[in-house]
């Protein structure tokens, strides 16, 4: 099985997933994306899944997994690059995937997990 | 015109990815539109893993079928796992025997036209799904 490569760009980590996904790929980026969150402080995480040709629910059960542990870690997830065809699968399939932030590509992605940022900066409780 | 059935085995995870390979293949071939190739690959891929988690393995048949002057591609995902007690509810949203979300047979059978569940208690189940182009 090959891991997914987590990059880390500032406090931001990128990760770019390919097509052909195994599940274990998937289920070991959920499990290295937590170590990674805590051994760099990242306050962001940024997913491309634009080479992904499906998202079934398993796919996305991860996707909603990966948002969820590091909001628990306070750090924000984006996923992005998500192809038309596989927004409208997954939409009749049923998958909601409550909780998960997304955006139309890496640039919107970026403009997203930087108001976040700025939106923690300003909150005193934070 | 017959039907040209082909086989493919569900033994291992990574037969999942095969099974979507093979999907892809022949949704292009039979000119799916892209939309249509992705509701076909994305529900192979749910029935492929119940057949592997739920089922203990199996395998994918698939034949090309005709319905007057309409093309169709149809998949078989057959196991000799415990079946399914309660079909009925195994067709319900949400409802999972396993860890997963429950989507697999209720979320694949709104992706395709046609759609049938045979399972006996004991000797196994079979999903057979249909899409015409």
């Amino acid at each position: 099985m090959t891991r997914i490569p987590i990059l880390q760009m500032g406090d931001c980590l990128l990760v770019t997933i390919q097509a052909d996904l195994q599940d274990r790929a998937a289920v070991s980026l959920q499990d290295d994306l937590a170590s990674k969150i805590e051994s760099t402080g990242a306050r962001s995480v940024l997913i491309d899944i634009s080479a992904l040709e499906i998202v079934d629910s398993f796919i996305g059960r991860i996707l909603a997994g990966i948002s969820g542990i590091a909001r628990v870690l306070d750090t924000a997830t984006v996923v992005v690059g998500m192809q038309p065809a596989v927004a409208i699968t997954l939409v009749e399939l049923g998958l909601s995937l409550h909780g998960l932030r997304t955006a139309l590509n890496v640039e919107r992605g970026m403009r997203l997990l930087r108001l976040a940022a700025e939106e923690r900066a300003l909150d005193p409780d934070a | 015109m017959t039907p040209t059935p082909d086989a493919l085995a569900l033994r291992v995870e990574n037969d999942i990815v095969a099974c979507r390979q093979e999907v892809r293949r022949l949704a292009i071939t039979l000119r799916f539109s892209l939309v249509d190739q992705t509701r076909l690959i994305t529900a192979a891929s749910e029935l492929a893993r119940n057949t592997l988690v739920y089922g203990g393995g199996g395998e994918m048949r698939w034949s090309v079928v005709r319905r007057e002057a309409r093309t169709g591609l149809q998949l078989d995902f057959e196991d000799q796992g415990p079946g399914i007690p309660d079909v009925a509810l195994a067709m319900t949203d949400g409802w999972t025997s396993g860890g997963g979300m429950g989507l697999g047979l209720s979320g694949s059978k709104r992706l395709m036209h046609d759609f049938a569940i045979r399972s006996v208690v004991g000797e196994g189940t079979c999903v057979t799904i249909t899409r015409w182009a």
